[in-house]
């Protein structure tokens, strides 16, 4: 009776936690400007089920990609058992779907066994490859410290959440074997998991009853206990990929990457220039002043600052990135972790003072992102195009770029230079109009 | 040689005539000596082939693409309504450009404007004429020579053109090896997002100098490319590489003027 309490006390806990800080992303997501991307939803549908659910992208690096596979399945598959492990834990039965679901109940824990050994294989790989083999996208600058940690913790974690599940299954079949285990008995000698009547005995097989009960329990709210500590961890963690991967592909820019967005408020007063009887549509927030660009996470779309809390900092933008090949202060992941980290302590901001931001003398641009960075890229897309799930870090690059020279007009001299070029004789460098067709007779 | 046979649209529009298609012919095609080389070869293919096409001239002027990707979207736009006006005036349906910034910004940046057109690139406009029949290509002076492409960022990733310049390509009976980073992969020349335009930001090496020693280490008799920025860079890469002699930088409708010998 005390561990059902017990049980349903940190269900509400861990759920309610997980709610109020859901709230405060979305509430912060909000923060961004408005962007239509409900149309085309049937090809948006596509694309979700392809990208994220199919991991397509992925498989453009066979190796990770297969390792992550194993780690993915693995994580969906385990949320059955998830089921079971809750519905046990309300309910004070042990194993409730055994008897309900038979042979089925068999084959599907073996397969959930199956998936975390090879999961297991994974969380070790991939810690290898972070902190033994070096890879070079996984140890760049940009993760030195906090990023660094978490990604070790979450790979720690998920290698611990697989040790518990093998104490829990391992241990139980021990005591199944010996008659003591709480499943109900169904006459077999064998609860006939896969890998755990094989490894059970031979781990377990010398302990007295009563380490077995002991070792069980640890396993059973070992791994309750990591997957509510795993989920509150996530709104903190680059880790939250696991869920925002889902809407952030959904809700993906679905024009040809060429395409840059054209500014409405451009627009409107190119217009008035060009014909004096057009007439501005009014401001829709006449109170705020108008901005071109963006110098705040406050003057991008939320689609952007969506896409910065479903970075999972795996680099493969960076590691394309002609600037950062060769050794420019440009990284595209840095500019998706600078922007969340921007919103982050905006929104803390916010918290402290009533929900109303105040003035903390900082920018996104300045403080967070500096002009050098935005003045390496070449706007190629293949960032964009490298990108797991559909993050855009040039169209934060290019708003960044326009606030910079319209509103700061702080643009390289040479490009000054250009735009004058343009703006006088049509070209961008200095050569008349009137000599357009000069190619023809030279 | 025969001379080039080019007319403007006020040509057309004077003598009542209505062209196929307008030639976007873009400033480095205009004025920068290299790419006015490619602008001709372009010409000489079309004549070639009886295509019944314009430029606008002394009319044409910047799309306005280098301003907008260096963040000056206020110039841009001032340019992309002037050229809107020109381009309607003359009631122009489909535009060919030899410059995948032009082609990218005029088919996907216009219309928003109010600009509606077909429009394509060059490598495209060859592998429809290919397709028809209206150029024919064998053999010719490329036969087993071994070429490599060099994917335009906004041919490429930009719109999703990669096969319009290989299987043009394929017709030159050529050697066609790839880079490790082609099509989607493609590693940028250096020169977009207005790059062309300035210094390099601090680093330890240029980006052209990366992307050529990666042509080269195929050990090519040419680099294609289908942009003229492109074409800069890499023509730098192997000046840097001290391989001018041995390695040559063209454009791919370079290659089939040359193979067509016109």
């Amino acid at each position: 009776m005390v561990s059902i309490i017990a049980f349903i006390l940190l269900f509400i806990a861990g759920s309610v936690f997980f709610a109020i800080n859901i709230r405060k992303v979305i509430r912060n997501i909000n923060l961004g400007k408005d962007l239509n991307r409900k149309d085309r939803p049937a090809e948006r549908f596509k694309l979700m089920t392809l990208v994220a659910l199919g991991q397509k992208k992925m498989f453009a690096r066979p190796i990770p990609a297969i390792l992550h596979l194993f780690l993915y399945v693995a994580f969906v598959i385990t949320q059955i058992e998830l089921i079971e492990i809750i519905f046990d834990g309300v309910s004070g039965h042990h194993r409730a779907f055994r008897s309900a679901l038979g042979g089925f109940y068999t084959f599907m824990v073996s397969f959930i066994e199956i998936l975390s050994v090879l999961a297991f294989i994974g969380t070790i790989a991939f810690l290898a490859r972070r902190n033994l083999l070096k890879v070079p996208r996984l140890v760049k600058s940009e993760l030195n410290g906090w990023p660094k940690l978490d990604a070790n913790m979450i790979l720690f974690a998920e290698f611990t959440l697989i040790c518990f599940i093998f104490m829990m299954n391992g241990a139980d079949e021990v005591l199944y074997s010996r008659g003591l285990s709480h499943a109900e008995n169904l006459g077999d000698g064998s609860l006939g998991l896969t890998i755990s009547s094989k490894i059970g005995p031979a781990l377990f097989g010398s302990l007295d009853d009563h380490a077995l009960h002991i070792i069980e329990r640890i396993g059973w709210w070992g791994h309750i206990l990591m997957v509510f500590g795993f989920l509150n961890y996530l709104p903190y963690s680059k880790h939250f990929h696991i869920v925002l991967a889902f809407p952030n592909v959904y809700f993906a820019n679905l024009n040809p990457f060429g395409k840059f967005t054209n500014l409405e408020s451009v627009t409107n007063e190119v217009k008035a220039i060009m014909d004096p009887s057009f007439t501005p549509p009014a401001p829709a927030n006449p109170e705020q002043p108008m901005r071109f660009g963006a110098k705040e996470v406050t003057d991008l779309t939320w689609k952007q600052l969506l896409d910065s809390y479903s970075c999972t900092e795996c680099g493969r933008c960076t590691s394309e990135c002609p600037a950062n090949i060769t050794g420019k202060l440009l990284s595209p992941r840095k500019i998706m972790m600078s922007t969340r980290d921007r919103l982050e302590d905006y929104g803390k901001n916010m918290d402290a003072n009533n929900g109303e931001f105040k003035d903390d003398g900082k920018s996104l641009l300045g403080d967070y992102i500096t002009p050098e960075e935005l003045w390496a890229c070449t706007s190629c897309n293949a960032c964009v195009q490298a990108c797991p799930v559909n993050i855009d870090p040039l169209s934060i690059i290019m708003d960044m770029r326009r606030y910079v020279v319209m509103e700061q007009s702080a643009a390289p001299t040479e490009l000054n230079g250009m735009f004058t070029n343009i703006e006088n004789n049509g070209a961008p460098w200095q050569f008349s109009q009137a000599d357009r067709l000069n190619w023809k007779n030279s | 040689m025969e001379a080039l046979k080019v007319s403007t649209m006020a040509d057309y529009m004077a003598s009542g005539e209505t062209p196929e298609i307008l030639f976007w012919v873009g400033c480095a095609g205009s004025f920068d000596d290299r790419a006015k080389k490619v602008t001709k070869a372009i010409v000489k293919i079309l004549n070639h082939a009886n295509v019944k096409f314009a430029v606008l001239g002394t009319e044409e002027s910047c799309t306005g693409d280098p301003a907008k990707r260096a963040g000056n979207e206020f110039l841009f736009q001032m340019q992309a309504m002037s050229n809107i006006m020109v381009l309607d005036g003359y009631g122009v349906k489909k535009i060919v450009t030899g410059c995948p910034h032009c082609f990218n910004t005029l088919k996907n940046e216009y219309p928003s404007l109010g600009g509606n057109y077909e429009v394509i690139h060059h490598t495209q406009l060859l592998q429809e004429m290919l397709n028809s029949g209206r150029i024919k290509i064998e053999g010719g002076s490329f036969k087993g020579k071994k070429i490599t492409f060099h994917d335009p960022c906004y041919l490429g990733r930009g719109n999703d053109v990669y096969e319009a310049p290989r299987e043009v390509m394929v017709n030159l009976d050529a050697e066609l090896a790839e880079m490790k980073r082609s099509r989607a992969k493609g590693l940028c020349c250096g020169a977009g997002g207005a790059q062309m335009f300035k210094e390099a930001e601090k680093g330890n090496r240029e980006v052209n100098v990366e992307r050529t020693e990666e042509a080269l280490a195929l050990q090519p008799d040419v680099i294609a490319v289908g942009c003229p920025f492109c074409n800069t860079m890499m023509t730098d890469g192997v000046k840097h590489f001290n391989k001018e002699q041995s390695v040559k930088v063209l454009d791919v409708a370079e290659l089939i003027a040359q193979a067509k010998d016109l």
